[in-house]
């Protein structure tokens, strides 16, 4: 049989040659994703024993630090790596760049897995997780608590995602008039899906206020939920950058075509970042903590590090040449990430003091848990640009293979 | 670029999405939440570390009307032996030691113990901080108490808490919260907790919340070395014991530390070097998160008004460029892989 084709899609295959999606195909089984489940049995066993007795087999949480890598990591630290979806939509979006657009997948699989792991990953940490329902009841929900502000928006979010992301499912389902219907109404979904991570990931830094004096005052501050959204944004695009360049290694594609809005990017993250470096010293000055900068040992360190990791890609992306070069680029975003995470860390963990006599490094059997939670997330993430129209489409020959 | 009416809206529409967004950041000066005070029919404790003779019947009380398992910390497994609170300990005596410790009750070559437990804060921060009610400051008695059958183990109650009070159980697949609930389940019998009722020298003493302040007054006011009574078990219990009376320091522990707390101590040796936190504000830390809370999330006024901007704004952005829009999401928009 001979399809021809329907010369309106001719039509608008020609008006404008523009990069669309394509899966990308290729084998599942290769050393790498058998890394990938190697890691991941590991990381089970550890969670039937964390099941069996208790968060104590496992972890080397205590009373002093109750709660360690499962929440800063697998939640905190984890969402803030899966805002691409947040960052790009926001851009593409609401600024209304359109020539964003195509970027605008392949983060929203990314976050889609993020939050879908990070959500479920909670059910690990919480010491009785058979009544989580309880904080999206009503007769349990406390609106007054951060967390509950938090676990509401991150739940309400992860649905947006995967409402955001349906048409795909549903094309394959054969349910073409819900894809349409959805699509007209997607616009609501997309002003939800920039409104719910804005709302948790300013309130994940608004988590540690109640903490009060147990926060030391490099961190503690009124400003938290700001500082906490403004680097989640910026993690969002450095995160951008990073996929782009790993799936081009990985799946060895031309990134020629992606690299002038990469740069722009890297533009927005210094921007972002200087605004982020202002209020951050700024706040410190005002509440007359400055002088702590270098007088409070270890955390003092930990500061000058992650203001180091913050202030080497605002010193990079300035140069106009450096913004066009990936390497460039890249080590910006790996060193906007690194300083984003260690402020995460270093708030919820190396900034917390309850007392004398606490202490907390995560054990090796917690540590195997989160990363086999990550290469679930790798795992899925390969799987689905493989199987579904994820990145841009302007593949090379070795991609079909 | 020329500014059509159609790009003036649209960059109107965005410049509200983005205002809206920043207002829903910016800590306004909106009326912030005032501390939450002790009701006035409030209970409590009053621990006067300078009667205390670190008996430990106390703990020993406490253990048995709550239904708690004894701790071994030496390996001996004959005794109850806690050094802290913990998932099966609410109150546990410790002790001060400096020098010869020839004194007691002095900072100097002296000793002195310490009750832990639960203070039952005016405006506690884990009531404030707990998602899901399992935390509750009952109206009338002020007790903070428990409930397990609500709580999610989050922990953020064990975090919060400025005095390291609530324990989690990190050795059993069923783990609670554990905190002193002031013995409200016998309280309920017309008892009184099980360390005031205990305690050989009325060192803990239970009672309304204000006779507990005249009593506070009242031994302030003592002349340092002159006997006087002390009642045992509830201040006005009637059953006293004749003592000469300490030197204290000028410290009530409990009067202002976040806003009052419901148990109180009296000491003869400064508060830090018995464990306790000091130079804590006056302003509890839940009014301070609350009122943040409050500021952003109050009726959801901003989250809507920003959410308005951002759907108003993502529409004009899909009728921008709807020729993209219609595949964005459609698997079979890519038409490279044929």
């Amino acid at each position: 049989m001979v399809n021809h084709p329907i010369p309106s899609e001719v039509a608008r295959a020609n008006r404008k040659p523009k990069a669309t999606h394509a899966a990308i195909g290729g084998t599942l089984i290769s050393p790498f994703t058998l890394v990938l489940g190697a890691l991941i049995t590991v990381a089970m066993y550890f969670m039937a024993q964390r099941f069996m007795y208790g968060l104590g087999a496992v972890t080397n949480i205590n009373n002093g630090y109750p709660w360690g890598i499962w929440v800063v990591w697998d939640v905190v630290i984890a969402t803030g790596f899966a805002c691409g979806g947040y960052a790009m939509a926001l851009i593409t979006y609401i600024l209304n760049k359109g020539e964003y657009h195509h970027l605008v997948r392949p983060a929203l699989t990314a976050s889609l897995f993020g939050y879908s792991l990070g959500g479920l990953s909670v059910l690990i940490d919480l010491g009785r997780y058979w009544n989580f329902w309880h904080i999206l009841s009503p007769g349990y929900a406390q609106p007054g608590s951060v967390m509950f502000e938090v676990a509401a928006c991150i739940s309400c979010y992860i649905l947006v995602l995967w409402i955001e992301f349906s048409p795909a499912f549903l094309e394959h389902l054969g349910l073409k008039n819900v894809k349409a219907k959805l699509n007209k109404m997607m616009f609501v979904f997309i002003g939800l899906g920039v409104l719910l991570p804005t709302m948790h990931q300013s309130s994940l830094g608004s988590l540690l206020v109640v903490f009060g004096y147990q926060i030391h005052p490099l961190w503690q501050t009124p400003l938290l939920p700001l500082l906490f959204l403004l680097t989640a944004v910026c993690m969002g695009f450095a995160i951008v950058i990073l996929e782009a360049t790993l799936a081009a290694i990985g799946f060895k594609r031309d990134i020629a075509d992606e690299l002038p809005l990469l740069s722009k990017i890297g533009k927005i993250i210094m921007g972002i970042l200087i605004a982020y470096l202002a209020i951050r010293l700024g706040d410190l000055v005002l509440r007359g903590h400055l002088g702590k900068i270098f007088s409070s040992g270890i955390k003092s360190l930990m500061f000058l590090i992650e203001m180091a990791a913050f202030i080497y890609p605002v010193v990079v992306l300035s140069t106009p040449a450096n913004r066009k070069r990936l390497s460039k680029l890249l080590g910006a975003a790996m060193s906007m990430l690194t300083g984003a995470v260690l402020y995460r860390i270093d708030a919820f963990l190396v900034a917390y003091d309850t007392g004398p006599g606490w202490h907390y490094f995560p054990s090796v059997p917690e540590m195997m848990v989160t990363i086999g939670v990550i290469a679930i997330e790798v795992l899925a993430y390969i799987v689905f640009v493989r199987k579904f129209p994820v990145l841009p489409g302007h593949s090379t020959s070795t991609a079909a293979e | 670029m020329t500014i059509t009416r159609r790009h003036f809206l649209r960059k109107a529409v965005s410049g509200t999405a983005a205002a809206a967004a920043c207002a829903t950041l910016t800590p306004a000066p909106a009326e912030a939440r005032e501390n939450k005070t002790i009701p006035d029919q409030a209970v409590g404790l009053l621990y006067d570390a300078t009667l205390c003779i670190g008996c430990k019947a106390c703990m020993s009380g406490c253990k048995e009307v709550n239904n708690l398992p004894l701790e071994d910390t030496i390996g001996e497994k004959l005794w109850d032996t806690p050094l802290e609170l913990s998932g099966y300990t609410y109150t546990v005596i410790k002790i001060y030691q400096h020098g010869t410790m020839e004194h007691k009750d002095k900072a100097e070559n002296g000793f002195a113990h310490i009750k832990r437990s639960c203070l039952h804060c005016g405006d506690p921060s884990c009531v404030s901080a707990c998602p899901v009610s399992a935390m509750t400051k009952d109206e009338k008695t002020g007790i903070v108490g428990y409930n397990k059958d609500a709580c999610i183990g989050c922990r953020y109650c064990v975090a919060a808490c400025p005095f390291g009070v609530p324990q989690f159980q990190y050795d059993t697949p069923t783990p609670q919260i554990a905190k002193c609930q002031l013995c409200r389940h016998i309280q309920a019998e017309g008892k009184i907790p099980a360390c005031a009722d205990r305690c050989p020298t009325g060192a803990t003493i239970f009672g309304p919340h204000q006779a507990l302040s005249a009593e506070i007054d009242r031994r302030k006011a003592m002349k340092p070395g002159e006997p006087n009574l002390y009642p045992r078990r509830t201040v006005n219990s009637g059953d006293t014991h004749e003592k000469a009376a300490a030197e204290y320091v000028d410290q009530v522990y409990g009067a202002k530390e976040v806003g009052g707390t419901q148990v109180r101590y009296l000491s003869g040796v400064p508060f830090d070097k018995l464990g306790l936190p000091v130079g804590l504000p006056e302003r509890s830390y839940a009014a301070d998160s609350e009122t943040l809370q409050h500021t952003l999330y109050g009726g959801l006024i901003l989250p809507g008004v920003a959410l308005a901007g951002l759907v108003a704004a993502a529409w004009r952005g899909s009728k921008d460029h709807h020729d993209d829009d219609e595949d964005i999401f459609d698997p079979k928009g890519g038409h490279t892989h044929g």
